[in-house]
């Protein structure tokens, strides 16, 4: 075990794969001279050259098409979004050309891609970057979506990205890149994708969430405590596809859930969570499944509005004393 | 390949048939004509007909079942084929059946359909080989349990869990106070019931107990009554009543009725009609009926007075004013009623008006009418005469624009010049649909038709 930053991690988890695999390459904004625009990959240029380490213009749409390309001519692309709000100017290769390639094709393509970047809201960025998109990106088939919450995971999930012989989002924070944690210097550390992780077990109540939510949950999980009630906290990691197995698993036994997700509340994450649980587990809840989002509005730059916006440990606490029955 | 044979469509009005008796057998050969079946409309018996070749390779419905247009009921094919595709398929899209066979079919299919049960911690490797999220779902929690209601018959709120440990417990939700959010019983409120014991029935429940009881007593008087003094017999609702319930409601609620009333005086019909049976009977034909005389006064009438001869057709959006007239003839039978067609009777001479008429009558009372028999009336009569029945109001048959209620031939006083004499009369009635017929317009109709009766050489025009 190494304490490591969450961008540390994610470096490792890359030059790993790289030295692996001489088919890898990291293309996107700033990169290679910049060493990143959060230093995600600083070291990479000098390390692997500028063959395998590619600055590319400001032009999304551009480099994620030319990624799926090589992708399809048997390379391993790793695209950078700098923010995956930039995403969007690429969204036709993302949503449209990476998916459905292997499809239209009739197998004779793979897109063996992994478009890699921050998402979600980070501070003062204002509406137009502080998008999270990972209920977008799950809606259309053929994707997977990933967005861990701990350095550890962030490198294991990674590094099985990179080797998916399908088209892989990959979903980082900004605010998460210089959190230290533990990670796992096993050689060929990978996690599966599809697998959530039950952080903290408890009797009580169930909380979901992922990326930046699970820390909100484990801290609403200490105060939860000290009130007497025991959560058990799920981080699904892998949003599509998703490991229902585990969340119904874990509401069977507590019999109440609450998700957190820092998206916009229509058709999120916690939306579809909501949905499947109550699909499966209906007969094993003793509450109305509750859920803890931004508001359906864009994000705010002012920092009390900004802070009013985002799930927060005590919304969370409030929500799970509700499902407890216990206000 | 293996071909389905569905209920058809054989009458206008039908929307489901009885099968009445099956005419081949699992196994026979069957050629394009050959009678299947016979299947019981609303109407009439028709024959199903097959229109391909094979073997009757499955009867999917039995005789007496009643099923809708378009279900399956039958499979023909050629020997040994596989036809549990067809069978399963064809299940699957019946909702309106009440063949408890097909219910059952679906209820099996839909536990096929429910994906394997897994043990629930299912290992972590799997779900990586297999995504199961985003609705492949591996394993259903239990059939839900309904809510309950209390004892004024509102719905208890209970949660889906609280629910099932009462279930499992045998705990009365409506003996539970709920402690959770407008009053729902969530699982801590079932539980503390259980903890605390279930109270013993009401006393009421246990006098009821169906224990034998080891001596008489006086007081527990049996209310049971035998089965011949039973309050009511109770029969099946036929086909046709169905039509005739459907129809006459229909008629009644969305036609605005108005009733014409006249009285006739038919003492030169009645005696223009004893001359041409004398004439009928030497001659051989047909004899005539007192109402083959107001069938072809009614034709005549009829080609006056084209918005009586109309239809109210709502959806189409138009009144429909016929050219021809086809009279209807309300005819009683065991089963209920049906309106026989005598077409063009504006054309026919009475003695075919008669023989038609008579005809139409006998193969309507043994149900062997077709339905282009039946169907089609512009204009319709009913003759309660027969029964003694002065005059009455009759229920328009749709989509005519009216019907007229024919009343009985009376021998009455009546005046005639200052004069009080023997008279022979009879009142007829005409319902007419307000949408269509106005009053002053149903007046002149009626007027119309008693020229005819009362100058009744016209009709030998």
């Amino acid at each position: 075990m190494a304490t490591l930053q969450f961008r540390e991690a994610l470096r490792a988890a890359m030059t790993e794969e790289m030295e692996r695999d001489d088919d890898i390459f990291l293309i996107g904004e700033e990169v290679a001279e910049y060493d990143g625009a959060y230093k995600v990959s600083k070291g990479m240029l000098d390390q692997f050259g500028s063959r395998r380490v590619i600055d590319s213009p400001i032009s999304e749409l551009g480099f994620a098409g030319l990624g799926i390309g090589a992708a399809m001519n048997g390379l391993r692309p790793i695209v950078e979004f700098m923010t995956f709000n930039f995403s969007f100017v690429a969204f036709d290769q993302v949503i449209n050309n990476a998916p459905n390639m292997q499809y239209m094709s009739g197998g004779q393509f793979t897109v063996p891609i992994v478009f890699r970047g921050p998402n979600g809201a980070a501070g003062q960025l204002g509406a137009t970057h502080s998008n999270s998109t990972e209920a977008l990106y799950s809606t259309f088939p053929g994707l997977k979506v990933v967005a861990p919450s701990i350095p550890d995971d962030g490198k294991g999930l990674l590094k099985t990205a990179i080797r998916d012989d399908d088209p892989v989002v990959f979903l980082e924070s900004e605010l998460m890149y210089g959190m230290k944690d533990e990670v796992s210097d096993a050689e060929d550390y990978t996690i599966p994708i599809g697998s959530a992780r039950v952080a903290r077990e408890g009797d009580d109540v169930t909380i979901v969430a992922h990326s930046k939510s699970y820390h909100i949950a484990m801290d609403a999980a200490d105060e939860l405590e000290e009130r007497g009630y025991e959560a058990e906290v799920i981080d699904p990691r892998t949003i599509k596809p998703l490991d229902i197995e585990t969340i119904v698993e874990s509401v069977v036994k507590t019999n109440r859930l609450v998700v957190i997700d820092e998206s916009n509340p229509f058709a999120s994450v916690a939306s579809e969570v909501t949905h499947q649980v109550q699909d499966r587990a209906f007969d094993y809840l003793d509450a109305p499944i509750l859920r803890v989002t931004a508001p359906d509005t864009p994000a705010p730059y002012a920092p009390n509005l900004m802070d009013a916006y985002m799930p927060g440990v005590d919304e969370t606490v409030d929500k799970c004393l509700q499902v407890l029955y216990a206000k | 390949m293996a071909t389905p044979i569905e209920m058809p469509k054989l009458s206008d009005t039908m929307e489901e048939g009885v099968l009445s008796a099956w005419l081949m057998d699992e196994g026979d050969q069957v050629s394009a004509g050959d009678i299947l079946a016979q299947v019981e409309t609303d109407k009439a018996t028709m024959d199903l007909e097959a229109f391909d070749e094979g073997v009757l390779l499955k009867k999917v419905i039995d005789e007496g079942d009643s099923v809708p247009i378009g279900q399956l009921i039958a499979v023909i094919g050629e020997e040994g084929e596989d036809i549990s595709d067809l069978l399963g398929g064809e299940d699957g899209d019946d909702s309106a059946a009440a063949d408890a066979e097909a219910a059952t079919d679906e209820a099996e299919e839909e536990a096929e359909d429910t994906p394997d049960t897994t043990e629930p911690s299912a290992d972590t490797e799997e779900v990586v080989e297999e995504p199961s999220g985003d609705g492949q779902l591996r394993e259903r929690t239990p059939e839900p349990v309904p809510a309950g209601t209390d004892a004024e018959g509102r719905r208890i709120k209970a949660s889906p869990l609280a629910r099932r440990i009462a279930q499992e417990h045998d705990v009365d939700l409506a003996r539970v106070d709920g402690s959770g959010p407008e009053g729902r019983i969530v699982r801590r409120d079932v539980e503390a019931r259980i903890e605390e014991g279930e109270p013993a029935p009401p006393p009421e429940r246990e006098e009821r107990a169906p224990e034998p009881a080891p001596q008489p007593t006086a007081e527990a008087p049996t209310y049971e009554l035998p089965d011949d003094e039973a309050p009511y017999a109770s029969e099946d609702i036929s086909q046709m009543r169905k039509t005739i319930a459907r129809r006459l409601a229909q008629s009644k609620y969305s036609a605005p009725h108005f009733y014409l009333t006249v009285d006739i005086d038919v003492e030169d019909a009645v005696a223009l009609r004893e001359d041409l049976n004398e004439l009928a009977e030497e001659q051989g034909r047909a004899k005539i009926s007192f109402n083959d005389l107001i069938t072809k006064s009614c034709a005549l009438a009829l080609k006056d007075h084209p918005y009586v001869n109309a239809a109210y057709l709502p959806d189409e959006g138009e009144i429909r004013k016929y050219n021809r007239v086809h009279m209807g003839i309300a005819v009683a039978i065991d089963e209920g009623l049906i309106t026989p067609v005598v077409r063009d009777a504006d054309r026919k001479g009475l003695t075919e008006i008669a023989r038609e008429t008579r005809e139409l009558a006998e193969r309507a009372r043994s149900r062997d009418l077709e339905p282009e028999e039946f169907e089609g009336a512009t204009f319709t009569t009913s003759n309660l005469g027969m029964f003694g029945i002065e005059e009455f109001t009759a229920i328009i048959n749709p989509p005519n624009s009216a019907i007229l209620a024919i009343g009985e031939i009376r021998d009455t006083p009546v005046v005639e010049d200052g004069e009080v004499v023997p008279g022979k009369r009879m009142k007829v009635t005409l319902s007419c649909d307000h949408r269509v017929v106005d009053g002053a317009t149903g007046a002149q109709f009626l007027d119309s038709v008693r020229s005819y009766l009362e100058e009744p050489m016209n009709l030998l025009l």
